[in-house]
Formats: structure tokens, C-alpha cells, sequence
């Protein structure tokens, strides 16, 4: 029996638009593009020119820092563009596929025979290496640092999330094979929900979490199973789909970036899953699914971490939903602050919606409200199912105190454990956006 | 039309909820909730104990002059409604114009928090209280307790609190004493006017001086004694305990520990003999109205939960405490939730660092 781990705070919400277990097939346009941002605190180094021609696993670019991670293209095909902006910023680097794909060959490998150390080569050779995340910082992480462990949650818990359970079916071999390979560099955990088919699996130690969102966020499950120290540094993989690409390299020798995605959302006329690469333009998959008379917010991800992208936007490195929901920028929502709202969610009882008991909310991307300094207390403790008072490491955040962020945890957080406070907090504080600040800081500053 | 962005926008926000979407970079979707609709609810729930104080007043006017029994009930209601209501609009106007000259001046967003303060001020002052007096107090408070610390979020004491501890020590005789529960004179032909140099003490006034009061306890629970206007009856008062506590708005951490601490100490105080029954002290004066909202205050009380706790017994023990031991003050709930502000910080700071020496004793490189 696996371990189990109760989480008693958190929040699950509610949304319209849940993605039914079928699947859209879907044909390509042929366009693709890998966009350095999706890898946390990686700055990239292209690494080919516009015209070259790449197999699926070369590399497009490189992080400028450690140059051994390399960022494989997910087809192969020629390289069309690599699109700058402000101060030659690399937004993204586009390819067009070829019809026939042809994948560069790593060789098939006995995951059983390799070391740690040949695992994270064959990584690194593969240019996938850079899927995998750490924590202290939550950025993508460099070969340099041996991890204390390695942590995997196989747990999709934020709203709308593409269940990774279905994902998974059928690819179970692979992604035993991935965890396998993990294994080899570090002790290996993997965090997965309640009534989970994964909890079978070898080589790492499973740890069931029974709660609510956010208990799938791997930082969520690093705080309750060995939480980071100043001076560690633990890999994590929140996204279990980077796994089944570990595990695909070994037992295919190619590199496969395909993931299952959700496409949901309440203005998704009929939502489903769809097989995508990674970096595959959205324009096909989101025509004629959502009415474009109306005023949409297409969101790379889900509700709470996911960026706002349009129709011509590419599929993130990490991002398993593609979420369509109502801007509301022309909501003209008359008095707010004292009619009922039955439609509002709130988990604050002064709107009546809880009246209505569970019903699924069709919530658009309004703030709702004006940005004020914290007022209420206890708001983000209610959310944050870690042993830190996040309203203290937010001001200590803002304040700029170095010390006291230590002293209060700031090495265990990622910004998308803050996802909910931010979406609770009645003084809309973009805490998010400060916690990533504040990480960046830091990270410079101990660099 | 741009030099009153401010006001104008003020304005806009309070007629439609903003259509502003959430940025990149952070959640898409967002809760509901705001502080102005947090104000609004604590508003409402302080109008159970407004519109009693308001009949109240009447009551007591009418039970003075002893024509309590030939006068309506809308006449008594609307004599104290009249009563009361100027002291309302002083309130807000004086609170709510320098909180909208300030805002206009730093070019920033109007805040809300004087909503709340601008009915609690009028709410725990006695009805003989001067306008001018309450227009001073509200300048102070908005102020010197709240605008120079940084508006609202960021004040380290009650502005109401302030706004009555200004009007206690600057004017005492108008706060305290004998002379100024009851409304003395009739407004537009309703009410009476009472003669000159009438008297009625609070019961806890007159605890304070050693007399037994002659109210019975019902009347007491009902809120039919002279006291301040809003903090009489304890019923109406509980009623808007239920909303705050209903709607998560209130911590009832904080409020549950008031009435903990001040039953342990009131309990103690019978046991020595040196006090009344300890739950009369619950009926009386202002503690269940101080409790209720205003040791609840999130951005003056303690923010940890396990603070709340601490908080919320100090200030209850420490108001029984004042009440029985210093017969100058024979209320006690105001000085005790101005040092319960004063240190909810500390507490905090004691809460956060035992997380913080867990974190260190975990160990870890340095």
C-alpha cells in the first residue's frame, strides 16, 4: 500500500466545460514552434538559422547558461523563422514540417544497465533534459547539481485539468520506463491521487494525496514528503507527460513530444482530448470549436497557470489544456458590490451563489475588483496546503527582504502554489507575478 | 474631468463591477469577493444594531419624559432615526471627503475601508455627543490613524477605535458620565424636550460608582438601557455576528476568544467577590458590540490563526480587567482593543518565528 497524504485545505472550483474522454482527431497544418519562455529561467541560444532543414531531436536552441541542455524540435522539417522581440528577445523559434518526419536515432537503451549519470547524458543528448524542473526557484533545472530527490505528481487536480490517468492508458510501459530511468539519478517520488492505476508503479516511492487542489502541485507534495532546505535542490516534473517522453526515448530511441491535451472550457462547443506535439500552432484545433463572434480568452493551459495566447499561438512545452472562457470585458455588470450574483463564484459566503450548492460556473477573466493592500487575513492559509504563511513571504516578497524570505520558505515555493490565493484573494494582488519576481531576485543573487 | 479621476472613478466602480481582465502572468479566472463588497457586508451587518440604537434612542427619550405609553412605535422609531441620523451623515461626510481629497491628491484608487468606520464612529459614541466634536474625531481618525500610515491595509489601530479614544480623553465630559445617554430635546415636534441638567447613568456607570442598576436583565439583553448607540442590545448585535461569521467575513477565531477571555476573568473576578455575575458583563456597555465588530478588524487584529486566538483572550480579559479594577473608566472594551492593536504585530511576529525556527532546525547547507 502506498503512502497516503490528507490535505485539508485547498479548493477545487468548479468550472463548466470539462473535457469528455473522447478524442478529436485532428490533422496538422504543418506548423510549429518551440518558444524558449515555456522553459522557466532558461535563456536561449538559437542554434540553427532560418532555412536549416532538422530531424525531430535536433536541437533548436540551447540554454545560453548550461549549453550541454539542449531544446529538441518536435518534427522535423525546416526551420521558417526565429522570431525576435524587445532587446532580440527570442520569442519563439517556428518550423515547418516536412509530410514524411523523420526522427534522429538515439538508440533504444536497457534502462536497467545505464548509471544516473548516463541517464541524464542521454537527456541531455536528446534535448529533453530541459522538461525536467527544480526547486529551489521552479525553474528548469541544469545538469550541475546533483537533486536529493526527484519528484513527480502524476496528479492533474487544477481546474478543467486534462486527467493524466486517461492520457496515460496504454503508455503505461513508457512511463515506467521513464520513472525507471529517474531513478537511477536520484531516489525517485511520485505523488498520485486517490483510486489512481499508477499506484502500481516501480522504482519510486508512491505517495497517494487525497485533497483538494492544490495537492497536485509537485511543490505541494515536495513541502509534505522532504521539504527543501536552503543549499538543496530537488528535481521536480509536474507535468507526468515529461516522463512518458523519458521513457519513449529509451524505448524507442526517438524523440516523441506527443501529449494529450484537454480542450475545454465553458465557450468549447463539444470538449474533448486531442493528440498534439508539443509546440503544434492552435489555429486548427481551435476553429469552429468556440464562437469567434464573441469576446474569448484562449488560455495555453489551465485557468489558474496557464498565459492567455491567441489562435495563432503554438502548444506549450508543459501545457496539457487549452482552456476557452469568456473575457467578460463586456460583462457592464451593474452594482456588484450588493446584488445576490448567483452566478458569481465565490468561496466567500456573501454572494449567494453558495445557495445554489455544486453547480459548474461559467467564470470569465475579470479581476472583479480593484487591487488594494491585504486586508483580509487568512486568505491564502485556506489554499496553501504548506507549512508556510504565505501572507508573510508575500510581503516579505514585496519588501524585498532577502533574509526573511529565506527564513520563511521562499526555496519551497513555486508561483503556481500561490495560483489559488491569487484567485481567493480579495485584494487581487497578483501574487503570482511577485513570487516569480521575487524567485528571480533571489536566484540572481545567490547566483 | 481628469483632476477628479479619483472620485470619477470611485463613482464608476460603485455603480459597475470593473471590466478589467486578469494580466498574463497570473490567474485568468478570479474570485468574486473585493473589499468593496467585504465593506458592504459588514455594513449591512451592523444595521441590525443601528436601527435598534435608533428606536432605542427614541425609547429612552419617551421613557424619560415618561409618555412612553401614549407615543407609536413609528413616532419613537422616527425620533430617534432623527436623532441619530445627523451624526451618520457627519460621519461619512467628513470621513468620506478627506479619504476623497487624499486618494485625489496621491492619484490613487478610493478605498473603502471608511465605510465601515463612518457607521461604527457614529455607532459607540453617546447621542449627547456634539456634531462638531464627531467632526473633529472622524478628521483625526482618518487622518492621523489611518491615511499616514498608508489608507487602508496598512493602519496598525481601529480608526473607530481612535476616532472614540480621541473624542474620550479630548472631551470626557461629553463621553462619560450621566448627562449624555439620553436625547434631551425634541427634533421637528416628536419627542420631548427634557429639563434641564436630567440624568440617567449607563448600568455599568453606575456599577462603577457602586450602585446596583435597577435594569432588569432582559431589557439589558434586549438593549432597552442607555448606552451608546449602537452597542445596546446584544440581540441585534448577534444577528450581526451570524452575517459577519456567515459569510467567513469576521474571524470567529478572534470573536470566540473575546468571550472566552472575558468570561475566564469575569469568572474569576465572582469567585473573589469583586465583580458581578460574570455573563452580565456580556449584556453590558459595549464588550459584546467591541467583540463582535470591532476586534474582528483583519488588518488591525492578528493575522495568524493561531494569533487570533491569543488576540482575541487578551483583549476580552483584558477589558474585565479594567471594567472591576479601575473605577475611572467603567468601560473597558475600548482601551482594551487599543492595546489588543497595539500587540497583535508582536504576537504575529512570536507565531511566525516558531515556522521560522521549524524551517532552521530542519537544517539543510547554509
Amino acid at each position: 500500500m502506498a503512502n497516503v497524504i490528507k490535505l485539508r485545505k485547498g479548493l477545487d472550483i468548479n468550472l463548466q466545460g470539462k473535457a469528455e474522454e473522447k478524442k478529436i482527431q485532428l490533422k496538422s497544418n504543418g506548423q510549429y514552434a518551440l518558444v524558449p519562455d515555456d522553459f522557466e529561467g532558461v535563456t536561449p541560444k538559437v542554434v540553427v538559422k532560418e532555412g536549416d532543414k532538422v530531424k525531430a531531436g535536433d536541437a533548436l536552441f540551447v540554454n545560453k547558461q548550461y549549453p550541454e541542455v539542449k531544446f529538441a524540435s518536435p518534427v522535423s522539417g525546416t526551420v521558417s523563422a526565429v522570431v525576435r522581440g524587445e532587446r532580440r528577445k527570442v520569442l519563439c523559434v517556428k518550423v515547418d514540417a516536412d509530410a514524411q518526419q523523420e526522427f534522429k536515432d538515439f538508440g533504444k537503451k536497457d534502462v536497467s544497465t545505464l548509471s544516473g549519470e548516463q541517464v541524464v547524458n542521454a537527456l541531455l543528448e536528446a534535448g529533453i533534459f530541459g522538461y525536467i524542473n527544480q526547486l529551489p526557484y521552479a525553474v528548469s533545472t541544469n545538469p550541475g547539481a546533483q537533486p536529493k530527490a526527484i519528484f513527480v505528481s502524476a496528479l492533474r487536480d487544477k481546474p478543467l485539468a486534462a486527467d493524466f490517468e486517461y492520457e496515460v492508458q496504454g503508455q503505461e510501459a513508457d512511463f515506467q520506463t521513464g520513472l525507471s530511468a529517474l531513478s537511477k539519478i536520484a531516489k525517485t517520488y511520485l505523488g498520485v491521487g486517490v483510486g489512481s492505476k499508477l499506484e502500481g508503479m516501480k522504482d519510486a516511492e508512491v505517495t497517494v494525496f487525497d485533497g483538494k487542489c492544490p495537492a497536485g502541485n509537485v511543490g505541494v507534495q515536495v513541502n509534505h514528503i522532504d521539504p527543501v532546505n536552503k543549499g538543496e535542490v530537488v528535481w521536480t516534473i509536474g507535468d507526468p507527460t515529461v516522463v512518458l517522453f523519458i521513457g519513449r526515448l529509451f524505448n524507442t530511441g526517438k524523440v516523441d513530444l506527443k501529449r494529450t491535451v484537454a480542450l475545454c472550457g465553458s465557450e468549447i462547443t463539444s470538449p474533448a482530448y486531442v493528440d498534439m506535439l508539443v509546440g503544434e500552432e492552435l489555429s486548427t484545433l481551435l476553429s469552429n470549436s468556440y464562437d469567434a463572434s464573441k469576446s474569448v480568452r484562449i488560455i495555453n493551459g489551465n485557468v489558474l497557470t496557464g498565459k492567455p495566447t491567441t489562435k495563432e499561438g503554438f502548444l506549450g512545452a508543459h501545457t496539457s489544456e487549452i482552456t476557452v472562457i469568456p473575457e467578460g470585458n463586456d460583462a457592464d455588470e451593474m452594482l456588484g458590490w450588493i446584488l445576490p450574483r448567483f452566478k458569481q463564484f465565490s468561496v466567500n459566503r456573501s454572494y449567494f451563489s453558495w445557495l445554489c450548492g455544486k453547480k459548474q460556473y461559467a467564470l470569465d477573466a475579470r479581476v472583479k475588483g480593484g487591487e488594494r493592500h491585504m486586508i483580509m487575513s487568512g486568505e491564502y492559509d485556506k489554499v496553501l496546503p504548506m507549512d508556510i504563511y504565505g501572507e508573510y513571504l508575500i510581503k516579505a516578497i514585496i519588501s524585498g527582504d532577502i533574509d526573511r524570505q529565506e527564513a520563511l520558505g521562499i526555496y519551497e515555493v513555486s508561483p503556481e502554489d500561490f495560483a489559488l490565493a491569487e484567485f481567493v484573494d480579495s485584494s487581487k494582488l497578483e501574487l503570482q507575478r511577485i513570487v516569480r519576481e521575487g524567485l528571480n531576485i533571489l536566484r540572481k543573487e545567490n547566483a | 474631468m481628469h483632476a477628479f479621476r479619483s472620485v470619477f472613478d470611485g463613482f464608476e466602480t460603485f455603480l459597475y463591477v470593473p471590466n478589467d481582465t486578469a494580466k498574463a502572468g497570473g490567474v485568468n479566472i478570479h474570485d468574486a469577493i473585493d473589499s468593496k463588497r467585504i465593506m458592504s457586508m459588514v455594513v449591512i451587518a451592523l444595521m441590525p444594531a443601528m436601527l435598534f440604537g435608533m428606536y432605542n434612542i427614541g425609547y429612552q427619550n419617551y421613557a424619560a419624559a415618561g409618555t412612553l405609553a401614549s407615543a407609536s412605535f413609528c413616532e419613537i422609531f422616527f425620533y430617534g432615526f432623527l436623532a441619530v441620523l445627523p451624526k451618520i451623515l457627519v460621519s461619512y461626510i467628513v470621513g468620506l471627503g478627506i479619504e476623497f481629497a487624499w486618494a485625489q491628491w496621491k492619484g490613487e484608487e478610493i478605498q473603502e475601508g471608511y465605510l465601515v468606520s463612518g457607521i461604527i464612529i457614529p455607532l459607540i459614541i453617546p447621542i449627547g455627543c456634539p456634531l462638531w466634536m464627531l467632526a473633529l474625531a472622524c478628521a483625526f481618525s482618518v487622518i492621523f490613524c489611518k491615511e499616514i500610515f498608508g489608507g487602508t491595509g496598512m493602519n496598525i489601530f481601529n480608526p473607530a477605535i481612535a476616532a472614540r479614544m480621541f473624542l474620550f480623553f479630548a472631551y470626557p465630559a461629553k463621553m462619560t458620565g450621566d448627562q449624555v445617554w439620553v436625547a434631551q430635546s425634541s427634533i421637528f415636534g416628536l419627542g420631548n424636550d427634557l429639563p434641564d441638567g436630567f440624568t440617567a447613568a449607563t448600568p455599568l456607570g453606575q456599577i462603577g460608582q457602586g450602585i446596583t442598576p435597577d435594569t432588569s436583565v432582559l431589557d439589558m439583553a434586549l438593549g432597552f438601557i442607555p448606552g451608546s448607540i449602537g452597542e445596546t442590545s446584544v440581540i441585534a448585535i448577534a444577528i450581526g455576528a451570524v452575517i459577519l461569521l456567515w459569510t467567513g467575513i469576521a474571524s470567529w477565531r478572534t470573536m470566540l476568544s473575546v468571550f472566552v477571555g472575558g468570561a475566564a476573568l469575569a469568572l474569576l473576578f465572582q469567585s473573589t467577590g469583586s465583580s458581578m455575575e460574570w455573563w452580565h458583563h456580556f449584556i453590558m456597555g459595549g464588550f459584546a458590540f467591541g467583540a463582535v465588530f470591532m476586534a474582528t478588524d483583519p488588518v488591525t487584529s492578528c493575522r495568524t490563526t493561531t494569533g487570533q486566538y491569543i488576540y482575541g483572550f487578551l483583549i476580552g480579559a483584558m477589558a474585565i480587567i479594567i471594567r472591576v479594577m479601575n473605577a475611572g473608566y467603567p468601560e473597558g472594551m475600548m482601551l482594551a482593543i487599543f492595546f489588543g492593536n497595539m500587540f497583535a504585530p508582536t504576537i504575529d511576529h512570536f507565531v511566525v518565528a516558531r515556522n521560522i525556527s521549524k524551517r532552521l532546525k530542519r537544517g539543510g547547507t547554509k
